[in-house]
């Protein structure tokens, strides 16, 4: 293609691209690097029904006319990244210096609101993407199995997990879980143990997110992967058949090979996915035992009408950061591929 | 022309206050746009107040949970998207720091021939809001189980732990007591209401630096850990809606939460009769020998946008009169304990007007103090479920809260 052509062809879309992925980006980033003017406060008498007394209040006049001069704010530089609040580098090394162990270190570092955030989605990620890819394989292996008659409805069945908006799924499932539920009441019986609590304990906690992640996401792979099935050519298989492989034999030596580009474009959009879990965090009341990078934005954000934009901002600059690092190796991978290919 | 129109007005307001049958409120047009929480009280205020659309008069409302992240840019726009936000002690914070309500002193001496002086909120001598309904956290209890035990209702929280125990021992109950304490904002709320009931500042005496790691933090600490040990062990995701279904279900026998769920908790709706018919109020209790019983008095009551065109702030405020007028007040007996004038409290003022009368303190009215709730919603978690002491968790809280009020400006 003439670069002229190609020029015009793609235009479209860098523009878009620009307005909508770019720009806002770039806000972000300036955003996270301003923090709020100080405010001008002021003592005055405050009544009410339970009577009056003195307290401070912002002039909120003086602080318009600083608010007015300045509108992004005071410019922080990367104070916000480095704060309590984020990677906390000043906690960081006294933590380091004052620990009496690598044990006692990580457990304080794992303390500071980033950093648990930061564990338990990577642990998620890590955790739920496999688990995904391989039960999304078996799952479609099964589906292609089965008699043509039973394949459109085990197929809708089957997806009905992704089709379930993300908060009402884990809500129902909280409720299941719940001591009263179906789910909670019949791993009480089965441990006999009647205090046994799904939502008490901060490992089963884990647990009950990964396990809604995986049962959410699979039909994704499965669709991915099913649809794959169909490609593979049926004369490798009937002669890999002739040749006296076992259904595993064709399986491992004609199957995988043939999905192993599906397998990497699968595991790309679950790793970004689950990267930025949220919703099981809202809907399984699960922040007392685990936070997610983006349940930090959404709480900054929430702030009683105090919203914290800068920190919120710089959570997502490092959120963003997070997702280029992690598909890194996958991206390198790819191009790779493409480069043998020319 | 404005004279005139002021005469006009005033002779409208006569006519209105002196036929009382006749049902609209006399105003003569412009549009009210109402932004509100989402509960029954404010359901009868607004529904009321929604009286007044007739003719040249518009009213509109938006009752949703969320309101809080709405008003600030609801309330900025110009003209505003809404005319009025219904707040609270601490939701009036982000729009005094912004400057988007109107002083309503002119419209009070105009239209407010109804109002009790004690609804007018002022600050700095200007009314900015008038308050219409109270609401606190205090003690509900089940009769019938108190008298099984042999106890009395608690007046502390020493003797409600007491009591928690009798209940057990009997094998009455596994779980006698309840709580809002779902991390986060309610988990934040426990801790501002014991830690008051204690005796404790939470700001350095005149400023925004944090006060909160003393002694009698951690005694705060302590006795939520203390009372956590008979709740049921999904504590720590209990919210209000949670904690009415435990009690409704008859396997919580105490529990200290907000007075305006006393209607819910008691009609028959999703409980038995013996149950609902058992659950009765008190003060909420005292702790650590204090004498002032450990919880925040609130208030809600309504706003006026400073961007509003006067005819719509005008038309809103007087809307708003007529939504909390004694007639409403008396119609809703049950759903809140209102602060209008000739109005006669019913069984479900008991508990608020006990805590209230033994001298309970408002929730503060600082404009940093939500930020330090959040701070401490967050970092008391790791405390409750056994991870830190009580002194790191403190420490975290003060530490996280300095943070987001040096990015807010509040601290330098």
């Amino acid at each position: 293609m003439p670069h002229r052509t190609f020029f015009w062809f793609v235009l479209p879309s860098v523009l878009a691209m620009i307005v909508f992925i770019a720009l806002p980006i770039a806000s972000v980033f300036m955003q996270s690097l301003h923090v709020a003017h100080d405010r001008v406060m002021v003592e005055v008498e405050n009544c009410g029904p339970f009577g009056c007394k003195k307290e401070m209040q912002v002039d909120a006049a003086a602080t318009e006319a600083l608010r007015r001069a300045e509108p992004l704010g005071q410019f922080a530089g990367l104070s916000i990244y480095l704060n309590r609040n984020h990677l906390a580098t000043g906690e960081l090394a006294q933590m380091w210096s004052g620990a009496s162990s690598l044990g006692a270190f990580l457990s304080s570092m794992f303390a500071l609101p980033f950093y648990k955030a930061l564990l338990f989605t990577l642990a998620y990620t890590f955790v739920v993407t496999p688990f995904v890819i391989v039960l999304g394989f078996a799952i479609a292996l099964a589906v292609n199995a089965v008699p043509r008659v039973l394949k459109g409805p085990t197929i809708f069945f089957s997806l009905l997990p992704m089709i379930i908006t993300p908060l009402i799924g884990s809500l129902v499932l909280f409720w299941m879980i719940d001591a009263n539920g179906v789910i909670g009441a019949t791993i009480q019986r089965l441990a006999n143990d009647p205090n046994l609590s799904l939502k008490a304990s901060a490992p089963l906690t884990w647990i009950m997110l990964m396990v809604y992640g995986i049962w959410h996401s699979a039909p994704f792979a499965f669709v991915v992967f099913y649809a794959g099935l169909q490609t593979v050519p049926a004369d490798t298989l009937e002669s890999a058949m002739i040749d006296g492989a076992s259904r595993w034999e064709r399986i491992r030596y004609v199957v995988i090979p043939h999905l192993a580009p599906l397998a990497t474009f699968v595991g790309l959009i679950q790793l970004m996915d689950n990267f930025r879990v949220f919703e099981p965090v809202v809907g399984f009341n699960a922040e007392a035992h685990a936070t997610s990078l983006s349940w930090i934005i959404y709480n900054d954000l929430k702030n009683q009408g105090e919203p914290l934009y800068g920190s919120a901002a710089a959570t997502s600059m490092l959120t963003i950061f997070g997702v280029a690092l992690l598909l890194s190796p996958v991206l390198v991978r790819t191009w790779c591929d493409f480069s043998r290919k020319r | 022309m404005k004279i005139s129109r002021i005469i006009l007005l005033a002779g409208v307001a006569l006519a209105a206050a002196s036929t009382n049958a006749y049902a609209g409120c006399g105003i003569e047009k412009g549009s009210v746009r109402i932004l509100s929480n989402d509960f029954p009280a404010l359901h009868a205020v607004v529904d009321k107040a929604s009286e007044c659309a007739e003719g040249a008069v518009t009213v509109t409302k938006n009752q949703t949970k969320e309101h809080e992240s709405l008003a600030v840019p609801g309330l900025s726009a110009n003209p505003p998207e809404f005319t009025s936000h219904i707040v609270a002690n601490s939701s009036i914070q982000p729009l005094l720091n912004g400057d988007l309500i109107r002083p309503l002193d002119d419209y009070v001496a105009k239209y407010g021939e109804g109002l009790q002086k004690t609804q007018l909120i002022t600050i700095d001598g200007k009314v900015m809001a008038v308050a219409f309904m109270a609401n606190a956290q205090h003690l509900f209890y089940r009769a019938d189980i108190l008298e099984k035990a042999g106890v009395q209702p608690p007046k502390t929280y020493e003797e409600m732990l007491e009591a928690a125990k009798l209940i057990k021992e009997k094998g009455l109950m596994d779980h006698p007591l309840g709580g809002t304490y779902k991390a986060g904002w309610n988990l934040g709320e426990e801790f501002v209401n014991m830690y008051i009931g204690m005796g404790g500042e939470f700001f350095k005496e005149g400023s925004a630096e944090p006060a909160i790691n003393n002694e009698k933090g951690v005694a705060t600490l302590e006795m939520l850990k203390s009372l956590s040990t008979h709740m049921n062990p999904d504590f720590l995701t209990f919210d209000s809606n949670a904690l009415q279904a435990e009690f409704e279900a008859g396997k919580t026998a105490m529990a200290v939460f907000w007075g305006s769920r006393y209607g819910a908790v008691t009609d028959a709706e999703g409980s038995t009769p013996e149950i609902a018919g058992a659950i009765k109020i008190a003060g909420a209790p005292t702790v650590g020998g204090g004498s002032i019983p450990a919880t925040t008095l609130w208030w809600d009551g309504f706003t006026v946008a400073k961007n509003a065109s006067d005819e719509d702030a005008e038309a809103t405020f007087r809307a708003l009169a007529h939504g909390t007028s004694s007639d409403m007040a008396n119609a809703n007996v049950d759903k809140a304990v209102w602060l209008i004038g000739g109005y006669t409290p019913g069984p479900n003022g008991e508990g608020v007007l006990a805590s209230a009368s033994a001298g309970a303190k408002p929730y503060p009215m600082v404009p940093y103090m939500g930020l330090l709730h959040n701070a401490l919603g967050a970092e008391v978690v790791d405390f409750m479920s056994g991870k830190e002491d009580a002194a790191q968790a403190l420490a975290d809280a003060e530490a996280a809260y300095v943070t987001a009020a040096k990015e807010k400006g509040f601290i330098k």
